[in-house]
């Protein structure tokens, strides 16, 4: 029986073996992992997002809220019709829009508007939002989501490209999160994405963020 | 020795398995755990077996691709023959095979099973239901239509809560930015390579120590387990009163494994496959995506948490439970395991059960969703505007035109997430009535903005006449004694 101390030559060679398919693993593991996690880094820059047209800004009469639809700048050639988008547009007037994501601020599920009563509602847990996207009441914590939108050459454009989630980046920057206690002011986040430079300001934050 | 035992001979002159299996199958097992209560896990496993049969049949036609999934779903369910009966069997056999999951769970909680020493057999089957279910929701989002699309979007947007990591893990569990072709595929490697592999090599585990550890005995009470000398007691009890597995216990396994089976294939054959609903197209937004049966108690409760508990409860809940889960058999490794003395247990078990029967149940109709089809031209019933003056009568033109009954009911129809408003004149008054109409409150959006001065007062006229006849509506009664006695001091 070879003493505790020593190392056997084949002892030696098996430590090697095991060593040599250690390094042989990490190695092959870098390009495992880094497809792996490839749908996360190829938004480092947000580079998901961009500008994309939801129609000309005759088609959005002032003081109403109308669905458009828009195809998602980033696509693969089996989406089918998963690209294909929806969001609901309101005109306050002028040149001063609303862009609402479809997707409650709850859970995700497509909100639907309702001209009589002035509500988004939520045909699935129950979520309802004022006309201006502040939180009427339901299990959402937070108003609707929306998008920066622009108004050029006539023509309406949103800054889209990811789903809009509870926990998303853009979400928390954008979209109205009324103060506690202020339910029933209607609070309006109107202001706050008034001028295109203004959005441009916030959508700098967004960068520095992921 | 014939021929077809000298062909066996040859074959296990090189495979050495006739000795191990013949020990399998001959191994004794206490005699009264030949039961009808233990037959459950071998049950699951047929209609596992079932499952990974029919899921590759399915897979000779089903193209996993964001644009032809629906219509590959569509053409087995109409154009290829049978096709529709496999996707039943399949679809149905995923509803059993949790069903059955989780009733052997119970069984083998109940019956003091998961103690010493087969704390490692119920933790590996924790992981056996993790799987099944994360089969059943992948299985979901397979069947590529509306109910999977935003179902993706509810996953997404629950994973997008957890701190700092949120919108990475959303990124990774859809492939990318949006639920698209990227986010199916991943879905079908889960579904069809990655979670059943895995269910594979843990059910063979989960079998592997149920033969080394033996069968639980039937629960004596008062037999109380130790670690010291249980093992002892077991083999004694084998061998005093054990009888080989086969075909002692067997039979009642194979019958109803037998007639699980049958109960699947009637199912599927008189009952049909599931979906697939409408197309995924994500601009089609006339859709109540609803999840699979055995998610439905999670949707119900997503309904009811209160906002701000709904994050952490979603977060911690899980990690809560499967924690307990995992810990159990080290909490409560010794002691008592028959039922009828483990009343906190009995208690336990009946009281989840209660919670997701009542959560499944309320899911079934979602009375905290509004009518999302009720329209303004649903007229307020005739029997409510008898004798109505013409105030109250254009009070009720604002209750239809305003879409009240999305969420209140008046006589049969309107939505349930409001309370009734068949008798709301005697709960309000007219100032309470005023106030709840313009400032909401109490879950109910304000309606402030939305209503003029005219139309207010005449809603609210319209409200005060719901009162059942004979009984008197709410007043004001500080106002009632301040006009008496400004009449009694004229």
């Amino acid at each position: 029986m070879a003493d505790q101390n020593t190392l056997s030559r084949r002892g030696l060679f098996m430590k090697m073996g095991i060593l040599f398919n250690g390094l042989v693993a990490t190695a092959l593991a870098v390009p495992i992992v880094g497809f792996l996690l490839s749908s996360i880094t190829r938004g480092r820059a947000n580079a998901y997002l961009s500008w994309v047209p939801l129609g000309p800004i005759k088609d959005f009469p002032e003081g109403e809220t109308r669905l458009a639809t828009f195809t998602n700048p980033y696509m693969t050639p089996t989406d089918g019709k998963t690209v294909e988008t929806a969001c609901w547009v309101r005109r306050v007037e002028g040149e001063q829009f609303q862009v609402f994501a479809i997707n409650c601020a709850h859970l995700g599920c497509p909100v639907r508007w309702f001209p009589q009563s002035g509500l988004f509602m939520c045909p699935c847990h129950g979520g309802a939002y004022y006309r201006d996207g502040s939180r009427a009441s339901g299990p959402p914590e937070r108003g609707l989501f929306e998008y920066p939108y622009r108004v050029q050459d006539g023509m309406v454009r949103i800054q889209a490209g990811e789903l809009p989630t509870p926990g998303s980046p853009t979400a928390s920057l954008f979209g109205n999160k009324p103060p506690c206690g202020a339910r029933n002011e209607l609070v309006s986040i109107e202001s706050k994405l008034s001028t295109t430079s203004e959005t441009n300001a916030l959508l700098g934050k967004t960068k520095t963020w992921a | 020795m014939g021929v077809i035992g000298q062909i066996g001979q040859w074959f296990d002159h090189r495979l050495q398995l006739a000795a191990p299996i013949r020990d399998t199958v001959e191994h004794p097992v206490p005699r009264n755990t030949a039961s009808w209560f233990y037959v459950f896990g071998s049950a699951a496993l047929t209609v596992f077996l079932l499952q990974l049969v029919t899921g590759i049949l399915l897979a000779l036609i089903y193209v996993p691709s964001a644009s032809e999934a629906w219509s590959s779903l569509q053409a087995l369910n109409h154009d290829v023959t049978l096709g529709w009966f496999i996707r039943a069997m399949h679809g149905w056999g995923s509803n059993f095979m949790v069903a059955l999951v989780l009733i052997h769970m119970v069984q083998v909680f109940l019956f003091g099973a998961y103690k010493f020493p087969r704390e490692l057999t119920w933790i590996v089957g924790v992981f056996l239901l993790l799987m099944t279910l994360g089969m059943a929701f992948s299985g979901q989002v397979l069947r590529f239509d509306q109910d999977a699309y935003w179902g993706l979007g509810i996953g997404a947007s629950i994973a997008s809560r957890v701190p700092i990591a949120g919108p990475i893990i959303v990124k990774l569990m859809l492939g990318g930015p949006i639920i698209a072709g990227a986010t199916l595929t991943r879905f079908f490697a889960l579904h069809v390579f990655v979670i059943p592999g895995m269910l594979i090599g843990f059910v063979c585990l989960h079998l592997l120590m149920v033969l080394k550890l033996g069968i639980n005995e039937w629960p004596m009470p008062g037999r109380l387990v130790k670690r010291a000398t249980y093992e002892n007691e077991y083999h004694q009890l084998t061998r005093k009163d054990g009888a080989p597995f086969v075909p002692y216990a067997v039979w009642k396994d194979l019958f109803f494994a037998a007639f699980i089976l049958l109960a699947v294939a009637a199912c599927a054959m008189y009952l049909g496959p599931f979906g697939p609903t409408g197309r995924p197209d994500p601009t089609i937004i006339q859709t109540v995506p609803k999840p699979d049966y055995f998610f439905l108690w999670l949707y119900g409760l997503l309904s009811y948490l209160p906002p701000s508990m709904e994050t952490p409860a979603l977060l911690i809940g899980p990690v809560v439970v499967i924690a307990f889960l995992v810990l159990l058999p080290f909490l409560s490794g010794e002691g008592e395991k028959s039922w009828r003395r483990r009343p906190i247990a009995v208690l336990t078990v009946l009281l989840i059960a209660i919670i997701l029967g009542t959560l499944t149940h309320l899911a079934g109709y979602t009375p905290w969703s509004p009518h999302m089809n009720a329209w303004s031209g649903d007229p307020v019933p005739d029997n409510f505007l008898h004798g109505s003056t013409a105030l109250q009568r254009q009070g009720a033109l604002v209750f239809q035109a305003k879409q009240c009954r999305n969420c209140h009911s008046l006589g049969e129809g309107g939505g349930q997430r409001g309370p009734a408003l068949d008798s709301v004149a005697v709960r309000l008054n007219q100032d309470q009535l005023i106030r709840q109409v313009i400032q909401g409150g109490g879950n109910m959006p304000a309606y402030g903005k939305n209503l003029s001065p005219a139309e207010t007062t005449a809603l609210v006229a319209f409200l005060e006449t719901l009162h059942p006849a004979g009984q008197t509506p709410a007043r004001d009664a500080a106002l009632d004694d301040a006009q008496e006695k400004s009449t009694s001091a004229r």
